[in-house]
């Protein structure tokens, strides 16, 4: 397809740690640059192949349709659906302050 | 002083399609509001591991019916995609929703919707319609200055959302405003949205003026806030261009209490979101069967009833687009006409008076004590002639503030207008023994009957039939003229 190669830098790599909320060593961070220029690099071979007239696959099980009728089921209790956060309060999930 | 810049606004319109009874993914309630926290929450509304969505039928037949209704041309095939990021009122720091670039298929696009603004008819063309789900809330107590934590309520996690955009086609905050006004109107005619439900109806708006950047306004939430939002960033944008600032694109923040906007911490742009087909979820492909369905089900719109309004009830053409405008107050007056027959009074008093009261009183159509049946009564009083029009009033009042019937407020207000004649005769003759001079000035001037009229208003408190004392008031002069 002749396009340029495509290549992650290492200022990409700490916005995607970021994106994710990561905290990267900088051997991390090195090693994950080169890491993902390899997987990179793969999808660069897989690109040269023409797939112009192949239609997009949304999704690999080929159903489509799926749905549920609109029934109300019960829900979880409270108690049930705070069981596992690490902070709670008055009912409510209780996380850090986000500004 | 104004500086003469075009100006272009752009809205991103969020509709809860609140007539449903579960949320979009999962059979959690999604009648939540007024719910103690965490209450209507499942695995699948808490984004726990393992949990699957299903996706909810009614809420895709639904938003194919706004989609018809707004014009639009609807995907042969759609789907949904994850949009991630990291914020606390999504468990699973990724909302459901699709993705409308390349590569994305939302439900539907490019349709568009006629409204009118200040008298003019106006088009403008929406851009896409999708489905996704709402997030969580979060709560802050004392204040977000105050609190040093962020409270987390997921009840409306999951809670359908159709999310609508518009072209930037509109020039004015007025406008956008009433566009609102239509669309919402729209969507109550659908049977889909409740308008008056807090939260149900939520926009984000995107202006620029001529000269400067596009800036993005988030967390508008009623459509008066949507004009004062838009007509301050026109006016600080103008201010900025004026002084020859320059200024790029931006996301500001409408504060609500401050009535400013500020600008926002920078988030995440559009490739940060890494959309991508939701594995969890099948493609929808939606059949010409389904679209054919749907349109025999389309009930009447706005545009529809405001012509029969203006056909069937002989309304004034304003008349009949302000009721229709909210689909409670046009239910409201068909109710009433059924019951009281004549449209014309019944338009005059619920555009008037009843729409003050409301206003005054900060409630809905629909919260309303007033219902139909009590406005037909009122206006048979009045037609009786038990009460006059400036009691009327008075009524409305008593029966917003307390519920009770008209009859009942003027019974126990004592408002009943007295035409009883024997009864006014012996106040007549009690006001002429008390007035001697002004019945002499009456005989020989006809124009002092006045005070003796007013006299027996006085003792009435106003509800002495005037006609009727007027005349009485006469005869008795006669008479002793006569003698």
């Amino acid at each position: 397809m002749g396009e340029k190669e495509k290549h992650i830098s290492r200022s990409q790599v700490e916005h995607l740690a970021w994106l994710a909320r990561l905290e990267l060593t900088e051997e991390e961070k090195e090693l994950y640059t080169q890491q993902l220029n390899e997987i990179l690099e793969y999808f660069n071979r897989l690109s040269e192949i023409d797939t112009s007239n192949v239609p997009p696959t949304y999704h690999v099980i080929g159903k489509v349709n799926v749905f549920r009728e609109d029934e109300v089921q019960p829900s979880l209790k409270t108690e049930e659906a705070l069981k596992n956060a690490p902070r709670k309060r008055n009912g409510f999930f209780e996380a850090p302050k986000i500004l | 002083m104004s500086l003469d810049l075009k100006v272009k606004i752009g809205l991103e319109v969020h509709c809860q399609l609140t007539s449903l009874k579960s949320k979009l993914f999962c059979g959690c309630s999604s009648n939540y509001r007024g719910k103690p926290p965490n209450t209507c929450v499942c695995p699948v509304c808490l984004g726990l591991p393992g949990a699957m969505p299903v996706v909810n039928r009614k809420a895709v037949e639904m938003a194919l019916l706004i989609a018809l209704a707004l014009n639009c041309k609807i995907a042969k095939t759609t789907f949904f995609a994850r949009k991630n990021y990291f914020y606390p009122d999504l468990p699973k720091n990724f909302q459901i929703s699709q993705y409308d670039l390349e590569g994305g298929e939302p439900l539907a696009s490019n349709g568009y919707v006629t409204f009118t603004v200040n008298k003019t008819r106006k088009t403008v063309r929406i851009r896409r319609i999708h489905l996704e789900e709402d997030p969580g809330k979060l709560v802050h107590p004392g204040g977000i200055g105050v609190s040093p934590y962020t409270l987390v309520d997921y009840n409306r996690s999951g809670i359908a959302l159709v999310e609508i955009v518009t072209e930037p086609d509109f020039e004015s905050p007025v406008e956008a405003r009433s566009f609102l006004q239509k669309l919402r109107s729209i969507l109550e005619h659908l049977g889909v949205f409740d308008g008056s439900l807090e939260g149900a109806m939520r926009c984000d708006a995107n202006v620029s003026v001529e000269g400067g950047g596009r800036i993005e306004i988030k967390n508008i939430s009623s459509f008066k806030d949507v004009e004062r939002a838009l007509s301050y960033e026109i006016i600080r944008q103008k201010d900025l261009i004026k002084k020859g600032v320059k200024f790029g694109m931006e996301t500001r923040h409408w504060d609500e209490t401050k009535r400013v906007t500020v600008t926002l911490r920078t988030k995440e742009e559009e490739q940060d979101y890494r959309y991508f087909v939701e594995p969890d979820l099948c493609p929808i492909v939606i059949g010409d069967e389904l679209i054919e369905k749907l349109k025999k089900e389309m009930p009447e719109l706005p545009d529809a009833r405001k012509e029969r309004f203006i056909r069937e009830y002989g309304l004034p053409e304003y008349n009949a687009e302000v009721l229709v405008g909210e689909r409670a107050l046009a239910d409201f007056f068909e109710e009433c006409v059924k019951i009281y027959g004549k449209p014309k009074p019944i338009a005059n008093w619920l555009m008037g008076d009843f729409l003050q009261c409301l206003h005054s009183l900060d409630v809905s159509v629909s919260q309303c004590k007033v219902k139909p049946e009590h406005l037909a009564d009122m206006l048979m009083l009045i037609d009786k002639g038990d009460i006059s029009i400036k009691i009327a009033k008075k009524v409305l009042w008593e029966m917003m503030k307390t519920g009770k019937t008209a009859s009942v407020v003027v019974e126990e207000k004592g408002w009943r207008r007295i035409t009883d004649e024997k009864f006014l005769l012996e106040v007549i003759g009690k006001v002429f023994q008390e007035n001697s001079k002004a019945v002499k000035d009456a005989l020989v001037d006809g124009k002092a009957i006045h005070y003796l009229v007013g006299k027996v208003m006085e003792i009435t408190k106003g509800m002495a039939d005037p006609e009727l004392t007027n005349k009485l008031i006469r005869e008795k002069l006669a008479e002793l003229k006569n003698d």
